[in-house]
């Protein structure tokens, strides 16, 4: 089961309450980009086995949405964090390198 | 002027604790800068104050919920909603806040009885046990939106929408049924 922790209102509850967003810190191509710009703006997403920074929202409880870095393979949860960030904070890249050396890193 | 009309009408029922729908309550969102000073003042002149993240507060017969970081939920007698909802929205008037009544759009249900918890903790994911006196817990309650917090020693109250509140008073019934205590 994934446990997630609102950063919005402190709350930790169990994924039910949660509904997921898809892959965050996306980079918007609109009008005016390129053909495979767009595409990839809409298509194509990492889908990595292992670090995973996404969206959530906390759905059932405050509303709010708000950011998780999880391991898709053992649902390991190494932070949550504010949706008002372009990046993943630098701690919790810190933290995530730690425990897994061999991660290629953000981006 | 017309009778107000709860969803279930004070409909009660007796299992190893009373659920009942309470009847007609009043309820008045507030929406807007919750660290704002003139949202504090327009509280303050009301007796109310702004409760801290997932508190909720009674102040003499009525209650303010910290609901997320920028709305709270005011509880008050039915018939005094109306005229309360004026007096904040025109206290807030000038500001980006909202001041709405919608004590016609919510149900709210008292659960009595020593193990009140258990008929919570059956239908909803969040930790019943830990949950301290005075934090209003908004969560899931089965497949419906809910928000409940302790009102007394031995009482639980419920909050949903009242589009669903016969599903959730027939949760409430099967989930207090006499012999399906958990411990």
């Amino acid at each position: 089961m994934l446990s997630l922790t609102c950063p919005c209102c402190g709350i930790t509850a169990e994924e039910t309450e949660f509904a997921p967003g898809g892959e965050a810190h996306l980079k918007r191509f609109g009008p005016g980009s390129s053909d495979e710009a767009f595409e990839g703006y809409l298509f194509a997403r990492k889908n990595p086995k292992g670090v995973h920074f996404e969206r959530w929202r906390h759905a059932y409880g405050c509303g709010k949405w708000f950011l998780a870095a999880r391991c898709t393979a053992t649902l390991e949860v190494f932070g949550t964090y504010p949706a008002q960030t372009t990046q993943p904070p630098a701690e919790l890249i810190a933290k995530i390198k730690a425990k897994r050396p061999e991660w290629e890193g953000w981006a | 002027m017309s009778e107000p009309v709860s969803a279930l009408q004070g409909k009660s029922h007796q299992g190893f604790v009373t659920v009942a729908e309470a009847g007609p309550t009043g309820m008045i969102t507030i929406r807007g800068d919750l660290a704002g000073k003139p949202l504090a003042r327009a509280l303050k002149a009301q007796g109310l104050p702004v409760p801290e993240a997932r508190r909720i507060e009674q102040v003499a017969g009525r209650s303010i919920a910290w609901m997320n970081p920028d709305e709270l939920l005011l509880i008050c007698a039915h018939d005094a909603a109306p005229d309360l909802t004026a007096t904040l929205a025109q206290a807030l008037a000038g500001e980006h806040a909202l001041v709405a009544n919608v004590s016609d759009a919510r149900a709210l249900f008292t659960i009595r009885g020593g193990k009140a918890d258990q008929v919570v903790m059956k239908l909803s994911p969040a930790d019943i046990a830990s949950l301290p006196m005075g934090e209003i817990r908004r969560t899931r309650i089965a497949q419906v939106a809910g928000s409940f917090w302790r009102s007394g020693p031995e009482e639980i109250t419920l909050i949903s929408f009242r589009s669903v509140a016969g599903y959730v008073m027939g949760l409430l019934e099967v989930s207090a049924r006499p012999g399906s205590e958990l411990f």
